[in-house]
C-alpha cells in the first residue's frame, strides 16, 4: 500500500505532500507505521516525515472520530463567545482541543475563519456549518449526532 | 577597495574588510565586536530562528539576523543601537517567559548559554506573561535525558545530528507556539533510532539535554565497607578532566586526575590505556588472520559503542566487517572480574567496576546482555568527565593544586599507544606500530604516523608494512563514517582496515566531555593526547610488560579460548 502510493508520487519534486495526503485516506489519519515506512521509502528520517506530518493542518497523526468539531477563533466568533461554546463542548465531550472522544465519536478542534461571520459564533461538523450557537443549540446537535 | 574574494563594510563605523560570503556575525568577530547569539553554532549551519543576534543593516530598514545575514560591500552594520538593543532585549524576554525559572536546579547552572545572555542583558524583569509547558522527561536510556520543558527550540540539536552524526534522531515537530522538538511521535530516544553519542548534549545552548547522572552508584559503592572499587580512565579523561576542573583547554593532568579519584575513596585507579594496549594486541592479531586467512575485509574497528549501534541500525549486513574485539572499557571490566580478582583474591561479586569515560554511549554499552562475560555486569557505572569533575567539585578536591600520582599496577600499565586510542585516527595508528612488528619481525622506524592525524573527515593512507600495502582509512563524525560504509556495501572499499569513531575528533570530542565543545577545543584536546603519547616511556602496545604478563599469566595467547569468551563480543542487527 504505502510502496505503491510512493510510487505514484515519487518523480515529483516535493512528494511528500501528496504521499501523505492520499495515505491519510484510508484511515482519516497517519498511524506510526505507515510514517515509518514512508520515511524508509523515501530515504528521509522518521523524524522529518513525523515534523512535516505534524506541521500541515490538512494531517492528523492520530484517530479522528467520525464527527469533526471543528470552532471557530477567528474575531467575530470570539468577541461573540467562542470561549464559552468550546468550554461547553470540553466539559460535554471530556476532551480537550485535539482529543477525541473515547467512544471514537467526536474530535474537537480549532479552525480560522468559516466565513460565516454573521451568525457568529459558528461551528462546523464534518462539512456543514451551524451558527448564533448557545447551549441549548449544542446539545440538540450533539444528541443528533449521537442518533438520540 | 572591490576585489571578488573581500568585501570592505563598516561595522559601528569601524572599516573591515572580509571574506565575500561571510555573515555579518563573522564579519563583527574580525572587527573585533561580539554579537550575542543563541541558535548560532559556530560548527553547525543553523537557521537563524532566535533573533538574538539582530542587527540594523543601512540605518531605516528592518532588523536583520547576523548570524545568518551575508555581508556586502559597502553595508553599514550597528550593532549596539538603542533600537537593536530594545528588540534583542524583546527577543531574550520572550524565550525567558517560555522557559522555567529554576536554574539552581539545572545541570547547565553557569554553564548555559540562555543564563548568560540574561547576565549580560542585565534582564531584571520579564515583560511577558511567563507560561511554560509540561512535558515529561524522558530518561528512557542509560546516556542521554531530555527535558523538554528546558527546550528554547533552538534546533542546534538537530543540526549537531544530521551534520555531525548523519542520523536525525530528532526534529522540530507541530507549529506555531505548540512547536516541540524531539524523536518521531516524540518516543523516548530508546524506542527510536539513536546512538547514545551525545553530540546533542554539546550542540545544546541550555540543559534540555544531557548525561544520566550516576553518581549516586559511585558514592554508594565507596562508602559500602565490602565493595572493593576499581576505577579505569579512558584516555581522553586526562585531557577533558583538567579542562573540566578550569585549567583551560588542551590541559592534560594524568598525575592529577589519578590523585583525585583517590581523594574521593576509591581502592585502585587503574588505566582503560591498559586495556587499549590490549586491544592492539587482540586487534592487530586478528587483522593479521583475516588478510592471510582471507577473512572479511575490510576490518573495521569496534571500540566505539555509538558506532557498534549505528552500524547496528544502519547496516546490519555489514555487521561482519567489525572486529570481534570488544571496547578497551569493556575488556578493562571483564578482566577486572577475572585476571584481577584471580591475582587480588578479591571475590568478583564484591569487586565495583567505574569507568571515567568521554562518552554517553558507554553507559549504554555497559549495559548490553553481551557485557556480561564475568559473570556479572563487567563494568558497574560508567561516569563521563562532567560527572567526575561534579564529584570533585562538591567535595571541594582543588585539582590544579594536586600532586600527580602513579596508576596502580598492572591494570594501570600504559604506553603512548593506547593514549592516542583517545583521537580520531590513533586506534590506526597504533595498531600499525604493533602489527608492524606482528608481520615483519622488525620495529618501526618511525612511530609519528602523521596521514592518521588531524580533523579531516575521512582519512585515507597507503602504508607499507613488509611487502603488504596495507591500506588504510578513517573516519571520525557517524555522518563521515557513513561515507566510508556506503562505499564498503557498494564494495568500492579495497581497504584493509578501517577506523571509526562516532564523535567528531574521537573521543576527546566524545558526548560527555566538557561543555563546550567544539571543533576549536578538539584540535586542542587532540594536541594534548599527542603531548601524553610522547612523554610515554613505551610508545608500542606490544612493549607493554603488564599485557605480556597477562597473556603467560592467564590469557595465553591472543585470540585463544580465553580472549575469545572474554574479550570478544558479538553484534546484532537492529531495527531502522
Ligand atoms: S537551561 Fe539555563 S536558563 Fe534554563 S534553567 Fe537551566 S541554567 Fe537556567
Ligand atoms: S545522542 Fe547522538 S544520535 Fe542520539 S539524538 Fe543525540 S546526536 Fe543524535
Ligand atoms: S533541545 Fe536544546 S539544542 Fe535542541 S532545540 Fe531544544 S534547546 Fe535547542
Ligand atoms: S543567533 Fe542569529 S537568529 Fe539566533
Amino acid at each position: 500500500m504505502v510502496t505503491k502510493v510512493v510510487e505514484k508520487f515519487r518523480t515529483m519534486k516535493t512528494p511528500l505532500l501528496s504521499i501523505l495526503k492520499e495515505l491519510q485516506k484510508d484511515q482519516g489519519y497517519l498511524t506510526e507505521e505507515v510514517l515509518k515506512e514512508v520515511a524508509k521509502e523515501l530515504g528521509l528520517s522518521p523524524a522529518r516525515v513525523y515534523g512535516v506530518a505534524t506541521f500541515y493542518s490538512l494531517f492528523s497523526v492520530t484517530p479522528k472520530g467520525k464527527y469533526i468539531i471543528r470552532v471557530c477563533e477567528s474575531a467575530p466568533c470570539y468577541i461573540n463567545g467562542t470561549m464559552n461554546i468550546l468550554e461547553m463542548l470540553q466539559d460535554e465531550l471530556k476532551v480537550d482541543v485535539g482529543e477525541t472522544t473515547l467512544d471514537g465519536l467526536f474530535t474537537l478542534e480549532l479552525t480560522s475563519c468559516l466565513g460565516v461571520c454573521g451568525v457568529a459564533p459558528a461551528i462546523m461538523v464534518n462539512e456543514e456549518v451551524y451558527g448564533n450557537l448557545d447551549r441549548e443549540k449544542l446539545s440538540h446537535l450533539l444528541s443528533r449526532c449521537r442518533g438520540m | 577597495m572591490e576585489n571578488n574574494n573581500k568585501v570592505t563594510l563598516k561595522i559601528n563605523g569601524i572599516q573591515v574588510t572580509v571574506p565575500a560570503g561571510s555573515t555579518i556575525l563573522e564579519a563583527a568577530k574580525i572587527a573585533g565586536i561580539n554579537i550575542p547569539t543563541l541558535c548560532h553554532h559556530p560548527d553547525l549551519e543553523t537557521s537563524g530562528v532566535c533573533r538574538v543576534c539582530v542587527v540594523e543593516v543601512n540605518k531605516g530598514r528592518p532588523l536583520q539576523a547576523a548570524c545568518v545575514y551575508k555581508v556586502a560591500e559597502d553595508m553599514e552594520v550597528e550593532t549596539a543601537t538603542p533600537v537593536v538593543r530594545e528588540a534583542r532585549r524583546l527577543n531574550l524576554e520572550l524565550i525567558l517567559s517560555r522557559h522555567p525559572q529554576d536554574c539552581l536546579s539545572c545541570v547547565r547552572n553557569q554553564k548555559c548559554e540562555l543564563q548568560d545572555l540574561a547576565e549580560s542583558f542585565h534582564i531584571e524583569e520579564i515583560s511577558f506573561p511567563i507560561k511554560g509547558k509540561a512535558y515529561e522527561k524522558d530518561d528512557s536510556n542509560p546516556s542521554v535525558v531530555r527535558d523538554q520543558e528546558k527546550c528554547i527550540l533552538c534546533r542546534r540539536c538537530i543540526e549537531a545530528c544530521i551534520q555531525l552524526q548523519g542520523v536525525e534522531a530528532l526534529g522540530v515537530a507541530n507549529r506555531g507556539a505548540d512547536s516541540t522538538v524531539g524523536p518521531f511521535f516524540n518516543k523516548p530516544l530508546q524506542d527510536v533510532v539513536c546512538t547514545f553519542c551525545g553530540q546533542c548534549i554539546h550542540a545544546c545552548p541550555v540543559g534540555a539535554i544531557y548525561e544520566k547522572d550516576d553518581t549516586a552508584r559511585f558514592w554508594e559503592a565507596v562508602a559500602a565497607p565490602n565493595k572493593h572499587v576499581v576505577v579505569q580512565t579512558a584516555p581522553a579523561i586526562r585531557v577533558g578532566l583538567a579542562e573540566e576542573m578550569g585549567m583551560g583547554v588542551g590541559s592534560l593532568a594524568t598525575g592529577k586526575m589519578v590523585t583525585a579519584l583517590r581523594r574521593l575513596g576509591v581502592d585502585r585507579v587503574f588505566d582503560t590505556d591498559f586495556t587499549a594496549d590490549l586491544t592492539i594486541i587482540e586487534e592487530g592479531s586478528e587483522l593479521v588472520e583475516r588478510v592471510t586467512g582471507g577473512g572479511t575485509l575490510p576490518m573495521i574497528t569496534s571500540c566505539s559503542p555509538g558506532w557498534i549501534k549505528f552500524c547496528e541500525h544502519y547496516y546490519p549486513d555489514l555487521l561482519d566487517h567489525l572486529s570481534t574485539c570488544k571496547s578497551p572499557q569493556q575488556m578493562f571490566g571483564a578482566l577486572a572480574k577475572t585476571y584481577y580478582a584471580e591475582k587480588s583474591g578479591i571475590n568478583p561479586k564484591d569487586i565495583f567496576v567505574v569507568s571515567i569515560m568521554p562518552c554517553t554511549a558507554k553507559k549504554f554499552e555497559a549495559t548490553r546482555p553481551e557485557m556480561h562475560d564475568s559473570g556479572h555486569q563487567d563494568v558497574d557505572v560508567v561516569l563521563t568527565t562532567r560527572e567526575l569533575g561534579r564529584m570533585l567539585r562538591e567535595v571541594g578536591v582543588q585539582f590544579a593544586e594536586l600532586p600527580e600520582e602513579e596508576f596502580d599496577k598492572p591494570l594501570g600499565i600504559s604506553t603512548g599507544a593506547g593514549a592516542i586510542f583517545g583521537a580520531t585516527g590513533g586506534v590506526m595508528e597504533a595498531a600499525l606500530r604493533t602489527a608492524y612488528v606482528l608481520v615483519t619481525g622488525q620495529e618501526l622506524e618511525e612511530i609519528n604516523l602523521y596521514d592518521c592525524r588531524g580533523l579531516t573527515g575521512v582519512k585515507e593512507a597507503v602504508v607499507p608494512v613488509g611487502d603488504l600495502e596495507v591500506k588504510i582509512a578513517i573516519a571520525h563524525g557517524l555522518a563521515n563514517a557513513r561515507k566510508l560504509m556506503d562505499m564498503v556495501r557498494k564494495g568500492e572499499a579495497d581497504y584493509h582496515f578501517i577506523e571509526i569513531m562516532a564523535c567528531p575528533g574521537g573521543c576527546i570530542g566524545g558526548g560527555g566531555q566538557p561543555v563546550p565543545t567544539t571543533m576549536a577545543s578538539r584540535d586542542k584536546r587532540i594536541a594534548a593526547i599527542y603531548r601524553e603519547d610522547e612523554r610515554m616511556v613505551l610508545r608500542k602496545s606490544h612493549e607493554n610488560e603488564a599485557v605480556k604478563a597477562l597473556y603467560d599469566e592467564f590469557l595465553g595467547k591472543p585470540l585463544g579460548e580465553k580472549s575469545h569468551h572474554l574479550l570478544h563480543t558479538k553484534y546484532i542487527p537492529r531495527e531502522l
